[in-house]
């Protein structure tokens, strides 16, 4: 492969692919981490570097483990660096791991990450899956990170812990303004997108690794739609 | 006093503390499945069903065995695992014995264990268990409150299902479309149940 290519793996996730705002993939620790953008930054992180080592390990696999258990073959993996990245985040910056809690373990089931797994590095060699899991892992922070400023802003009225605005209104960090929020930027990304000429997601099924066993019809369709446009 | 505040864990996994709503955990199929009642309450009953099934059979393996032998940072390797095996063990079980359920419930299952849901309420009872405090969690609290989780689930879908029927036939916003008013219909519905805050506490005191 030349380096133009490794170029386009590593770059795709940040903005044409960005797993967030485009694929809709990874909604809970989205909505849930992103009260503070300190916050964002390390859940953004801790699940760059669990994807970007899974998907190395699972590269490396690929040809050894049967089609058959693959699922489990990768959430076992997955769940192995989660631990590990755990242990670390846990030694080393106790407040990120105080402030994210139980969702530093469910990095697991991140459908980032399975998805990654599923649709790149599983049928890659090492070196593009690798750029890929760090693109993913930038996509995936700058889009928390994007969250966690707004609603920092105007949820706190600071911004990384540096109080700015005298106003705050709460609602920004609770619970309903993060769907709020949220809603918004996918709205913004869907207009981008549609203004330059690209489909636009409608369904939160479109981009999720799990679709193809799905009970949804509509889920069935596109997901057949997405592995079409990939190849 | 126990019944008290096994009643006050399920209201409060129900309405106030509801997985979806205020944890952000189970989103995918909160967006993904709520378009249809029927689908709603198929993967919500699947969800509860896994739920209460591997709350029961990794609290007593963490407590038992696990903390004993100081391997609890195996947590989360172990409990996907199980997970995994549960679902698959069910899908199987219900194939062969109980095949109408499985036609109902069975197309849910692979799903489930990549549901963040799942592997959060197995974690967070855990957390709750605290030898040295009042409130500590005991075997029963665990399963209520995984029970309550999975209702609490539930009724999000429910409502959420309602919400999505209204807006098929409301006039949107070319932009908004799709998955951008889902999302602002659920901060609506998330708002509404920020109105129960405090409502356990004050319905069952417990101190």
């Amino acid at each position: 492969m030349e380096k133009r290519s490794y170029i386009k793996e590593l770059t795709k996730g940040i903005i044409k692919e960005n797993p967030v705002l485009c694929l809709v993939l990874g909604t809970c620790p989205t909505l849930a981490v992103t009260t503070s953008a300190f916050n964002a930054i390390g859940m953004g992180v801790a699940a760059t570097a669990v994807l970007i080592c899974s998907n190395a390990v699972i590269s490396l696999l690929r040809k050894f483990i049967p089609d058959k258990v693959r699922i489990p073959a990768y959430i076992t993996i997955i769940a192995g660096f989660v631990t590990v990245v755990q242990m670390l985040v846990k030694a080393f910056a106790p407040a990120i791991n105080n402030s994210l809690g139980i969702y530093l373990p469910l990095i697991v089931v991140n459908c980032i990450i399975l998805g990654r797994a599923e649709m790149f590095a599983g049928k890659n060699p090492v070196l593009p899956s690798i750029l890929d899991g760090l693109g993913m892992g930038i996509g995936f922070t700058a889009a928390l990170l994007c969250m966690g400023i707004i609603r920092e802003f105007f949820g706190s009225g600071s911004l990384f812990g540096m109080p700015i605005m005298p106003v705050q209104i709460l609602i920004f960090i609770l619970p309903p303004g993060g769907f709020f929020v949220f809603g918004i930027l996918i709205m913004l990304a869907n207009k981008l997108n549609s203004r330059a000429g690209k489909k636009v997601k409608t369904s939160p099924c479109d981009g999720c690794p799990m679709s193809e066993n799905c009970a949804e019809k509509s889920c069935e369709k596109t997901a057949k739609e997405a592995t079409v446009n990939a190849d | 006093m126990l019944i008290k505040s096994l009643v006050a864990v399920f209201l409060a996994a129900i309405l106030t503390e509801n997985y979806v709503l205020s944890k952000f955990l189970g989103i995918c199929p909160f967006l993904g499945v709520s378009k249809k009642l029927n689908t709603a309450v198929g993967m919500s009953v699947a969800v509860t069903f896994v739920m209460v099934l591997a709350t029961a059979v990794t609290f007593p393996i963490y407590m038992y065995l696990l903390v004993p032998m100081g391997l609890d940072y195996l947590q989360t390797v172990l409990f996907i695992l199980i997970i995994a095996g549960l679902v698959q063990l069910v899908e199987i079980i219900l194939r062969k014995y109980i095949p109408s359920l499985y036609n109902s419930l069975g197309i849910y299952l692979p799903l489930i264990t990549t549901n963040c849901a799942v592997l959060g309420v197995t974690m967070l009872v855990i957390q709750k268990v605290d030898s040295t405090s009042a409130y500590t969690y005991t075997y029963g609290h665990a399963l209520v409150n995984a029970f309550g989780a999975g209702i609490g689930f539930l009724v999000a879908m429910v409502m959420f299902a309602g919400v999505r029927g209204r807006l098929e036939s409301a006039d949107i916003p070319k932009s908004l479309k799709g998955l951008p008013i889902t999302l602002v219909a659920a901060a609506l519905v998330s708002l509404s149940f920020l109105g129960f805050a405090g409502f356990v506490d004050k319905l069952i005191p417990l101190a």
